[in-house]
């Protein structure tokens, strides 16, 4: 053997140049499941990619690692873009991961966006079938994972703003296979045994595929089915889930959830003193303001001078006895006038006052004679003068033919 | 607790009665009588909210049925 040996290291700067130069390793793109991670503490990640027969090495420079949009574990199955390239140091070749993703994120939007799709069209998001969320809910049901940072925030929450607040929890578990069938029933129960008068379903941040149960149409129906309104708080603000788009109202976060389900007591007692105040003083001004109208009233004449009324009366008695008066002496003067125009012309009439003319009346036993038949010879008559009387005799009775 | 008292119910009336009473419509009686109802429907609010009791539970499955019990977190 005249040929002379290399070095290991000689070898393995070989092996690395040769696959340095290789177009195809320089930008691999694989897909696999995710073992053996180790997210070093100088940022850089460590782990596995395998499939059923098969495993590589990969390795993940915090540079890149600060793009990721998730976090990588183990069992996840991922897309990995980077180089294939030599450790020369242990003769081992690994990929060097420029960018991963989820794998079947693909798939999962596609389904997403179809559900939601066709659930759209069947008018399950239709605004007109949103509840009211109750203004003050006795019981406040809460379906989330009994474990976790959720319920203890909406707890927190909800004691805060009202510290005899009334919880009930029926766990559910909030990801993973099934979740969604639970997650439906226990809708089911609460509405089935009227638990509660709101209820939160609720679910931290996660992956989309983590989310996942929460866009299922199982969930979708049994929001859309249940009778008990239904606030939705399911990941990030930013994640919209199909959940989210039936509930009757959306809350960005648990914590806003708790919010608008359960009412600050502070509020409510400061709007109960606002009552208060407004009565006392609507009442006040009532008060007041029939105060104002009553002396407003006793002002008036009627009342400071009680008299003036029978002063206005005598005044008018006064008038109508003036009248009276007046009236009656008026008749009285008229009735003069007449007797002396009366007497004027009855004396006028008066048989002496023809005697004066040289007219006399003669009587016979008191009689007036009137004819020389009412006498005989001999009788004795009165003759009355309109000065005196004679008694005569009566000599000779002359009747005229 | 269970009586049959709406509070949203009770504060919409709240808000009835004020109006009512600021608009100075009523005669002085029918203000008072309101007044009195308006505070005793006040104070029934407020009982209600502090006669309200805590209560953070968890239901559970136990021999299949669903029990109430305290939640311990």
């Amino acid at each position: 053997m005249n040929i002379k040996p290399i070095s290991v290291t000689e070898l393995n700067l070989y092996i690395k140049d040769k696959i340095n130069k290789d177009e195809f390793l320089n930008n691999v793109y694989i897909k696999g499941e995710i073992s053996n991670f180790k997210h070093h503490y100088t940022g850089h990640m460590y782990f596995t990619l395998k499939d059923e027969k098969s495993l590589i090495k990969c390795i993940m420079f915090k540079s890149s690692t600060e793009r990721l949009n998730f976090t990588p574990k183990d069992g996840m199955k991922v897309r990995v873009f980077g180089t294939v390239a030599v450790f020369e140091r242990d003769g081992v070749y690994q990929i060097y991961c420029k960018a991963m993703e989820e794998d079947g994120l693909g798939d999962l939007y596609q389904k997403y966006e179809e559900l939601k799709n066709k659930l759209e069209k069947k008018g399950l998001f239709d605004s007109i079938h949103k509840k009211r969320i109750p203004f003050m809910p006795k019981v406040i049901g809460v379906l989330t994972s009994s474990t976790g940072s959720v319920i203890r925030d909406i707890i927190n929450v909800s004691t805060r703003r009202n510290p005899n607040v009334y919880i009930r929890l029926l766990p559910v578990p909030v990801q993973g296979s099934g979740a969604e069938k639970e997650i439906a029933k226990a809708i089911e129960i609460m509405n089935e045994k009227k638990l509660a008068d709101v209820i939160i379903l609720a679910r931290g941040g996660g992956s989309l595929e983590d989310l996942w149960p929460f866009n299922e149409e199982i969930v979708a129906e049994a929001i859309y089915n249940s009778n008990i309104p239904i606030i939705s708080a399911v990941g990030h603000e930013t994640d919209f889930t199909i959940a989210d788009f039936v509930a009757d109202l959306r809350a960005p976060t648990p914590s806003a959830a708790a919010e608008l389900a359960v009412k600050d007591m502070r509020d409510i007692n400061e709007k109960l003193m606002n009552y208060n105040k407004r009565y006392k003083l609507a009442l006040n001004k009532k008060v007041e303001f029939m105060k104002l109208r009553f002396e407003k009233v006793m002002n008036r004449r009627a009342y400071t001078n009680p008299l003036q009324r029978i002063q206005d009366e005598y005044v008018r008695l006064d008038k109508v006895m003036k009248n009276i008066e007046i009236s009656i002496i008026k008749q009285e003067k008229e009735l003069r006038v007449k007797t002396i125009e009366l007497i004027t012309k009855i004396d006028s009439l008066s048989p002496l006052k023809i005697l004066t003319r040289g007219y006399v009346v003669a009587e016979k036993e008191g009689n007036i004679v009137k004819s020389v038949d009412d006498i005989k010879l001999n009788d004795d008559i009165n003759v009355t003068f309109s000065d005196g009387k004679v008694k005569a005799n009566v000599k000779e009775i002359l009747k005229n033919k | 607790m269970e009586q049959d008292f709406n509070f949203e119910d009770a504060i919409a009336e709240l808000e009835k009665i004020a109006q009512e009473l600021e608009n100075g419509k009523l005669n002085l009686d029918e203000a008072i009588k309101k007044f009195e109802v308006g505070m005793e429907l006040s104070k029934k609010c407020t009982d209600y909210l502090e006669n309200a009791e805590k209560k953070i539970n968890v239901l559970v499955e136990k021999n299949g049925e669903l029990v109430e019990e305290k939640f311990e977190n």
